[in-house]
């Protein structure tokens, strides 16, 4: 479904800022895999999921998503395939639309905007029965402004509005990090639930180890650019945060944040 | 008093254009005080020179002001000049070519050419049977730029002046709406311009300077007088849906904001005039209403927020002027 052949990035190069952010990173995904990502600060987990989105762009190598060659694609032609959950609340939805306005604009990913009208009688139906399943009670306050919702809210229908029109590739980068921990349960739960109704091949960025372990078939690991675990199935499954602490330490020179310890 | 409804009306056809770059697309385009030239120009040229059906000449210079809208958008989207910038230096280039368009000229009189106006007047539609003319005119352009931005294209377009990074994400070229949204603005600017033009009977090339304030002062007055929480509660009346609906609601309340913010503009004009000031004081008020109309709303929650000073919120409102500080 996705892969990443020999992906460099260099961001600021030949400066004193030089940072290799990705060093010869190769992935592959197959149809339904739900990878977390973990990693310290600055291991190259968001540049990875922002060259899959192409907001970076590779300085070489290929991304390929459901066999097509995608790496010179814009990010908004891209969007077509790819779905995306930021870490903002604020990020995945426009604050000053309505809901269904929202809902509306997911809904046409990927597919041409003309002059027909954004919201119908029968589009409110499919947007109320969408938003059932959040059971936030968001169907009832259709055309309620998203800038009155609370974060977990927002971020719930973010999700929502991200796997809509099923992506090939969902990315979720720290979607649930600005939230309280109930909320993020919430929000953890509604992804797996999403994620397993409709078989979304899903790239899982988390700070969060034991969340990590928890969620998905398979877990990578980044450090400095590079992909230095990737375990899935029943090694993954077997794994815990201890083991994980341990490849961490690992890594010589390992710089594990203050806050993957306290995790 | 129906001089001030008059042209509070024509001017209004500008003010939704200035709204829709101003507050839809977030998106100060200074294109617009020479795109009204533009159209103005575009009409009277052809309906001079070429004979042109008065109402054809309106579409013509609804499709220059367009064209000028492009050039902006252009420049911001595909070179990634700075808004303000890019609508400066289309509006200096129109200069030059409004003079061109009027064959070099700084005036093209439509005297002994028919126009909407002579048509009205030849059909007995004056004082205030007119301005129930313009009403109606004007309420349809405001209902076709409601129209459009409750499409699929018009959301597209709303959430790019909202949230670009999210938008985008959803497929949407932010580029194209910005340069659809330009356009379609500056289109209604140049046309205004060429009811204007229509209406006093010449193309002017100084007709447009300092137009942009004028949109600015219809938005943010309009707005600030207008949309407040007892227009918003009656929009939840059975009334208030029947009027605004609930589909696009706010940029329908928005639009009838801006068309009244017009008329006020207007008689605050007049009004001024009228208590002595001189015509050429009136960039000065102008801006003056836009710096008011955006103040008061401002210096209206502060009050409030020290009229609700009780004891227990007290300290909480310290505190925050302590951070301030």
């Amino acid at each position: 479904m996705l892969k990443l052949r020999n992906i460099n990035k260099t961001f600021f190069p030949n400066s004193i800022n030089e940072r290799v952010a990705l060093s010869d990173i190769n992935l592959d995904l197959d149809d339904g895999d739900f990878v977390t990502v973990i990693g310290s600060n600055g291991a190259g987990k968001s540049t990875v999921l922002n060259t899959i989105a192409g907001k970076v762009s590779p300085d070489t190598g290929i991304v390929e998503i459901a066999g097509r060659n995608v790496t010179r694609m814009k990010d908004f032609k891209r969007a077509k395939y790819v779905g995306r959950v930021f870490q903002d609340p604020m990020a995945g939805t426009s604050p000053d639309l309505t809901i269904e306005q929202n809902m509306a604009l997911a809904e046409r990913r990927g597919l041409s905007r003309g002059l027909s009208f954004g919201i119908t009688k029968a589009k409110r139906q499919r947007f109320a029965a969408a938003l059932e399943v959040l059971e936030l009670g968001l169907e009832k306050r259709l055309s309620a402004k998203v800038g009155l919702l609370s974060g977990g809210q927002r971020q719930a229908l973010s999700l929502l509005m991200a796997t809509f029109s099923e992506p090939k590739i969902l990315l979720l980068d720290e979607h649930t990090a600005a939230l309280d921990p109930e909320r993020a349960r919430l929000v953890t739960h509604l992804t797996e639930k999403v994620v397993a109704e409709k078989n979304l091949t899903t790239l899982m960025v988390t700070h969060n180890m034991s969340q990590a372990l928890e969620v998905g078939n398979r877990l990578i690991m980044m450090h400095e650019g590079d992909i230095i675990l990737d375990v899935s199935g029943e090694a993954k499954a077997s794994m815990s945060v201890e083991d994980l602490l341990a490849q961490f330490s690992n890594i010589k020179d390992a710089a594990v944040s203050d806050r993957t310890l306290l995790q | 008093m129906t001089v001030t409804l008059e042209l509070g009306l024509i001017y209004a056809i500008m003010a939704l254009g200035v709204y829709l770059t101003f507050r839809i697309l977030n998106f100060p385009d200074l294109t617009v005080d020479q795109s009204f030239t533009t159209g103005a120009a575009t009409a009277a040229i052809l309906m001079v020179n070429y004979d042109l059906n008065p109402v054809l000449a309106l579409v013509a210079a609804f499709i220059a002001g367009a064209l000028a809208g492009i050039v902006t958008g252009l420049l911001h989207a595909k070179g990634g000049i700075n808004p303000l910038l890019a609508g400066i230096l289309t509006m200096l280039a129109l200069y030059s070519i409004n003079l061109r368009i009027m064959g070099n000229r700084a005036n093209v009189p439509l005297l002994g050419h028919d126009t909407i106006y002579s048509w009205f007047n030849s059909n007995g539609i004056t004082g205030w049977v007119l301005i129930l003319v313009l009403a109606v005119i004007i309420l349809a352009f405001k209902f076709l730029l409601d129209w459009f931005l409750g499409t699929d294209m018009g959301l597209g377009l709303q959430a790019t002046g909202d949230n670009e990074e999210m938008v985008r994400s959803f497929g949407v070229s932010t580029d194209a709406m910005k340069i659809v949204g330009l356009a379609v603005s500056n289109g209604l600017v140049g046309l205004a311009g060429a009811f204007i033009a229509q209406k006093q009977g010449s193309a002017d090339i100084s007709m447009g300077i300092g137009l942009i304030l004028v949109g600015l002062a219809s938005v943010i007055l309009g707005q600030a007088i207008f949309q407040n929480r007892y227009v918003t509660r009656f929009a939840d009346t059975a009334a208030g849906r029947l009027i605004f609906g609930t589909r696009n609601r706010e940029v329908l309340l928005a639009t009838t904001a801006v068309i009244f913010g017009s008329i006020i503009y207007r008689a605050a004009v007049q009004g001024a005039l009228a208590i002595g000031f001189h015509p050429n004081d009136m960039r000065l008020i102008s801006a003056i209403i836009v710096v008011l109309a955006l103040l008061i709303p401002k210096w209206r929650v502060r009050t409030r927020a020290k009229s609700k000073q009780t004891p227990e919120t007290q300290p909480a409102l310290q505190e925050a002027t302590n951070a301030q500080a």
